[in-house]
């Protein structure tokens, strides 16, 4: 089954198109990953799919319904959480107090429940839970943003550059996370500049270059395509 | 005699605490300045002069009428003056400022013509009542306004870092693309911020026309003045900056009409500001480098 079907977005900011007809599909309890350089419009895609920008023209499907141009909080409540680029702590507010925004729209009973659990699989957080988002290093900071990323329970998790400016270390761990996370049933939706790290836990990948796809295959395809090996997995990737 | 000039000076603050509040609240959501904060405050004091005086109604009530006008003026400045602007390509980020200072000057033609110029004395039935501890008088309406005052900023603080609600305002005031991707519906919340400002404003009004016994339809600006200069002082945005800063400006300005001169009151205020401001450019409570909207 299909979890998301985005079909020709094109996006604008003003007079300038980051995306020019991308057309993409998440399969139900994959991990999905985007790949491209700086300025091939994978950020922009995953702002439109979050609802943060609203496409020119093209339409998204979630779960076989319509949702272009809802609104980020609408799409929250289908079951897109998107963590974005950078990490988007809120760095006032404590990692305590953080976690609770992630549960903002839940008002069931095992939200306190997910709390316990997120907080036994993340002890760095627990430690942490009373210091404000902001004080937390850069691996912190994106644990927290996944972790309450999940406590909104998504359906599809949207993932911008999970990896960026961690070290190499972190980066393994976070990589880790996210494949329990897909292994725990939530589909997930990754864009990487670490191509390798990335075509490893996905199943399929999209290349992206200047807003359009140019290549996407099955992970372990793409991790084969002599393009794709000179142009992303080349000595670039060793560093 | 200092006492009680220190009393008069945190009544008064007490008040320029709410004041900036409205204003503060209002900034860190939408990283602009209400100009027509001041007078959504006077509509709030003249409330009262209508509910007390006109229609002889008990003080309470007062309070519940100017909450009840000055949050209604609040959404329809929000919806028609401000969201309109929001959100659109072209508009220059000071439209909205000069929005407000739109409305806050029909708000004050408005008022000339509902309850026309000059002074309107307040009436309330404890103005009088006072107690005398040793050299010291205290009127009992100082204790109602600092009481009524220190209550409100409590519920709001708890309020906001206890509440979901609150919660969710501070996440908005801190990034709101960040507060919608975590399912927070901004519209709303910026609603609520405007409305709750306002009402808020409406109760200084309230407080204001016990602490002067008198209103008239010029009181907006020069609140409008302070609240902003307070919330500068203070650290723009930051609720705790503006209790403080509420505070220090009103016993700045009683002492030194009480041991200075009278007639440089306002001035003298200012000036402390500026040179506090010299000393600490990002206000009292503000952080070093202001985090802007990405």
């Amino acid at each position: 089954m299909k979890v998301l079907k985005v079909s020709g977005i094109e996006t604008f900011y003003g007079k300038i198109q980051a995306l020019k007809g991308v057309s993409l599909e998440v399969e139900q309890g994959k991990i999905v990953t985007i790949l491209g350089a700086n300025g091939a419009g994978k950020t922009t895609t995953m702002k439109t799919i979050a609802g943060l920008i609203k496409p020119k023209t093209g339409t998204i499907e979630f779960l076989g319904e319509n949702v272009t141009g809802l609104r980020p909080d609408q799409l929250v409540k289908k079951g897109i959480s998107l963590v974005p680029e950078g990490r988007a702590i809120l760095s006032g507010m404590t990692v305590m107090e953080n976690l609770d925004m992630g549960a903002y729209q839940r008002k069931d009973k095992e939200v306190e429940k997910d709390l316990e659990d997120v907080l036994k699989r993340f002890p760095i957080l627990k430690e942490r839970k009373n210091q404000l988002g902001g004080t937390l290093s850069g691996g912190q900071q994106q644990m927290l943003a996944i972790a309450r990323a999940l406590l909104a329970r998504p359906k599809l998790l949207l993932l911008d550059e999970p990896s960026m400016g961690l070290a190499p270390l972190i980066v393994a761990e976070i990589f880790k996370i996210i494949k329990e996370i897909k292994d725990a049933g939530t589909t997930v939706l990754v864009v990487e500049q670490n191509a390798k790290q990335a075509l490893k836990i996905a199943d399929y990948g999209y290349v992206l270059e200047t807003g359009k796809v140019i290549i996407h295959g099955k992970a372990k395809d793409l991790l084969e395509d002599p393009r794709i090996v000179e142009a992303y997995l080349g000595r670039k990737s060793e560093k | 005699m200092l006492l009680e000039q220190l009393i008069n000076g945190i009544t008064l603050g007490s008040i320029y605490a709410i004041v900036a509040l409205g204003f503060t609240l209002v900034f860190g959501v939408l990283g602009i300045i209400n100009m027509a904060h001041g007078e959504i405050f006077m509509f709030g004091a003249f409330v009262g002069v209508m509910v007390t005086s006109t229609l002889g109604w008990p003080i309470w009530m007062a309070f519940l009428a100017a909450i009840i006008v000055t949050a209604i003026l609040g959404y329809m400045l929000e919806r028609f003056a401000l969201r309109p602007l929001r959100g659109k390509k072209g508009v220059s980020h000071l439209a909205p400022l000069i929005s407000t200072i739109g409305v806050s000057i029909l708000l004050e033609n408005l008022s000339h013509h509902l309850f026309g110029a000059g002074n309107h004395p307040f009436k309330n039935a404890f103005a009088e009542i006072h107690f005398t501890i040793g050299s010291i008088t205290i009127y009992v309406v100082q204790i109602v306004i600092f009481v009524i005052s220190v209550v409100l900023m409590m519920a709001l603080s708890y309020w906001l870092s206890k509440t979901r609600a609150g919660k969710a305002l501070r996440a908005t005031a801190e990034n709101l693309d960040t507060a919608s991707i975590l399912g927070v519906n901004t519209r709303q919340i910026i609603t609520l911020t405007v409305v709750m400002a306002s009402a808020m404003g409406g109760i200084a009004g309230i407080l204001v026309g016990m602490a002067f016994n008198s209103v008239n339809p010029q009181m907006g600006l020069s609140m409008g003045l302070k609240g902003l200069a307070i919330i500068i002082l203070g650290g723009m945005g930051n609720v705790k900056g503006a209790m403080a800063g509420g505070l220090i400006l009103g016993l700045a300005e009683t002492l030194i009409v009480a041991y200075g001169d009278s007639g440089y009151r306002d001035a003298i205020a200012f000036l402390a500001i500026i040179v506090i401001l010299l000393i600490r450019p990002q206000g009292l409570f503000g952080q070093k480098t202001s985090e802007g909207r990405p």
